[in-house]
């Protein structure tokens, strides 16, 4: 297949689908579209010589005819017992029939797609997704959580996953993303999260990727902060065969708070690209990154965390590190810390280090009469649990220390029992 | 006998470091070797734990008749031996019970005994944490990640307490502590003397001694101990330093 045939392969599908899609929601809507796969066709499928995508080639990808898949969404959202009064939680096709007013001020504006071509193909094929929506002063105790399952199909298939938040000012909710499929199928998953986060509002927000094997994983978040609004993003990554998340935070008020951790996992062949933004656009506004990856077997990571502040950004306190520990030497990591201050009385700083576990900690270990082998799987479990730990929400955190413990052949932890 | 030292010798790459050490310690003895900055006593305390930076050229170290220098780091410590370290190293993502329990099930395992499981493991945290004034919140908490000196040097001690060793080596484990700190670690220690377990302190000042009195006083010098006595020797040497001592060892030999 020639690119274009590639790049047709949606456009046939976008065909065939039209009538569908322009069934659900407004006529705009319908536009956004279309215009996004009209951009998506000029664009194409990112190449080498895009410095954004220089350590990640999407020629793999874009060689696999993907079927559009289009799930019920409102399966992917777990019961939740009761939500406070006034708050929103469905599918985006009810959102937009019922509510179009709290959708289309959002949707698809945030996550620019002009210069992303798989934010312009989600754009393009958004027919369904999750919309959660907290009024003003509103507290969502529980955590909310979003489960996207791939599920086994006959022919590879492509689900353009799309979720849009807006938490009002001084609300505060907790949500969680879980991506999961089918172990032995190519699939792609494609996704867009647009969260609003309203001034004084606070969303902690945690994902959980555990992706089939062979799966190519693609998710896109764009979060805007009001002002003194705080966010908080927890990432953790462990499955598929080729992954990018891109994070995209934009201070639009003062005094904002973000914080950023990461943590991936990966062995074999696999590819993990993590991609972060943050713009300080306003002053006092302080954002914290911390990203750890482990890469074994012939496995690649890339990093790439840009901190832009602007010139009015006075104040801004900034902190980046990305860590990789590399237990194997054919596993390689490509990191850059991108720093462009254009403030003149700022605090940021970043650091990176890529390397082996530490000689004196596993000394330090075995000196307490833990063997090799174990004082090395208990470091490399405690570098990834470093981020996991963190977890606020303990369900998520148990569960992933759990399959953390059992991935390196480590006895379970009696942190529960030991409340007890 | 329970640590019986030979002749030994042993350099960091290049360097002598110890140049013909000779020392026995009984159970229930304690022994402080004392010495200046360079003098060789943490490479000592780094030999007997298994540290791989030193390489032995000559002499032997017996534990229990047993050839210590023969085993790793970890089957010694199986074998009942414990180094405070001068330093003790972080690690984020760990709860210390959590990492406290691997290591004490490993030592059991060694030595034929059931794993503890999470009710008896607590049980036993539980006891030493009272004995040795140390809040349960500490345990919770990562290994050693942002503990104030003081909070590190005593959870040293607590894993000593809990790891029951036939001798501990503390290394320096007075360095960097105030006053308060530094008795609070030697009351923990002091409440771990027993006839059945030797203690040899490394310090370079006398003052830790105060409060962990000694039955020997040892004094190195260039990778030799070159004077032995009772405690009062802790005490001559605070008063007149190390420099009168120097007459009676020779100049290193290059190797």
């Amino acid at each position: 297949m020639t690119k274009l045939e590639r790049q047709n392969t949606y456009l046939a599908s976008f065909e065939r689908l039209e009538r569908e899609l322009a069934a659900c929601g407004t006529p705009a809507l319908h536009q956004l579209r279309k215009a996004a796969m009209a951009r998506f066709i000029e664009m194409g499928f990112p190449g080498a010589k895009d410095e954004e995508w220089r350590f990640t080639s999407t020629a793999a990808l874009a060689r696999v005819p993907f079927e559009p898949v289009f799930p019920t969404s409102r399966d992917a959202v777990e019961p939740s017992r009761s939500l406070p009064q006034g708050v929103i939680l469905c599918s985006l096709a009810e959102a937009l029939a019922e509510r179009p007013d709290l959708v289309e001020r959002h949707l698809a504006r945030r996550a620019d797609f002009r210069f992303h071509p798989f934010r312009a193909l989600n754009t393009a094929f958004l027919r369904d997704g999750l919309f959660l929506y907290v009024p003003a002063h509103t507290v969502v105790e529980e955590p909310i959580y979003l489960s996207f399952v791939a599920t086994d199909a006959p022919a590879p298939s492509v689900w353009h996953r799309r979720c849009l938040v807006v938490a009002e000012s001084d609300s505060r909710a907790t949500l969680v993303e879980e991506y999961t499929g089918a172990a032995d199928s190519v699939y792609f998953t494609n996704a867009v999260t647009e969260i609003v986060v309203g001034a004084g509002a606070h969303v902690d927000h945690y994902k959980v990727q555990r992706e089939g094997d062979r799966a190519f994983h693609m998710a896109a978040m764009q979060v805007q902060l009001g002002r003194a609004a705080r966010f908080s993003s927890h990432a953790v990554s462990q499955g598929g065969q080729w992954v990018r998340n891109e994070i995209n935070a934009v201070f639009e008020g003062e005094g904002g708070e973000c914080i950023l951790n990461g943590m991936y996992r990966a062995s074999g062949e696999q590819l993990v690209d993590n991609r972060t933004f943050i713009d300080h656009a306003y002053p006092h506004c302080a954002s914290h990154e911390l990203y750890k990856g482990i890469l074994d077997d012939k496995a690649r990571g890339v990093f790439n965390g840009k901190i832009y502040v602007r010139q009015d950004a006075q104040k801004t306190d900034a902190k980046q590190t990305n860590q990789t520990l590399l237990l194997s030497d054919d596993a390689t990591i490509n990191t850059k810390p991108q720093l462009e201050i254009y403030a003149d009385d700022v605090k940021c700083t970043h650091g990176a280090t890529v390397g082996q576990l530490d000689a004196e900690s596993i000394f330090y270990l075995r000196s307490r009469g833990i063997g090799l082998a174990e004082a090395r799987s208990l470091l490399t479990y405690a570098f990834a649990n470093d981020i996991v730990s963190r977890i606020k929400v303990d369900k998520v955190r148990e569960e992933l220390e759990r399959s953390l413990l059992e991935a390196h052949h480590l006895p379970a932890s009696e942190a529960g029992k030991e409340e007890a | 006998m329970m640590l019986r030292i030979n002749n030994l010798h042993a350099r960091v790459e290049d360097k002598e470091i110890l140049r013909g050490i000779h020392l026995t310690v009984k159970a229930g003895e304690v022994h402080a070797i004392m010495g200046e900055n360079g003098s060789g006593k943490s490479t000592l305390a780094g030999v007997l734990a298994g540290r791989d930076a030193y390489e032995v050229t000559e002499g032997e170290v017996l534990f229990e008749g047993k050839d210590l220098l023969e085993l790793d780091p970890e089957e010694r410590a199986r074998e009942g031996i414990f180094l405070a370290f001068q330093y003790p190293v972080e690690i984020p993502g760990v709860s210390n019970t959590y990492f406290l329990k691997a290591a004490v099930n490993a030592v059991r395992k060694h030595r034929g005994l059931p794993e503890y499981d999470a009710r008896a493991f607590l049980k036993l945290v539980k006891e030493k944490t009272k004995l040795l004034h140390i809040s349960e919140e500490l345990l919770k908490r990562p290994v050693n990640e942002g503990f104030s000196g003081g909070e590190k040097k005593r959870n040293e001690i607590f894993q000593m307490a809990v790891l029951d060793p036939k001798l501990a080596v503390l290394d320096e484990t007075d360095s960097g502590l105030d006053i308060d700190a530094l008795k609070a670690v030697a009351d923990g220690v002091n409440a771990l003397r027993s006839p059945e377990r030797a203690v040899v302190v490394i310090t370079h000042y006398q003052r830790l001694l105060n409060y962990i009195v000694p039955d020997f006083v040892h004094v190195l010098l260039r990778g030799q101990i070159v004077k032995s006595g009772g405690k009062e020797l802790a005490l001559e040497l605070e008063e007149k330093g190390y420099d009168w001592l120097k007459n009676s060892v020779g100049e290193p030999q290059p190797v």
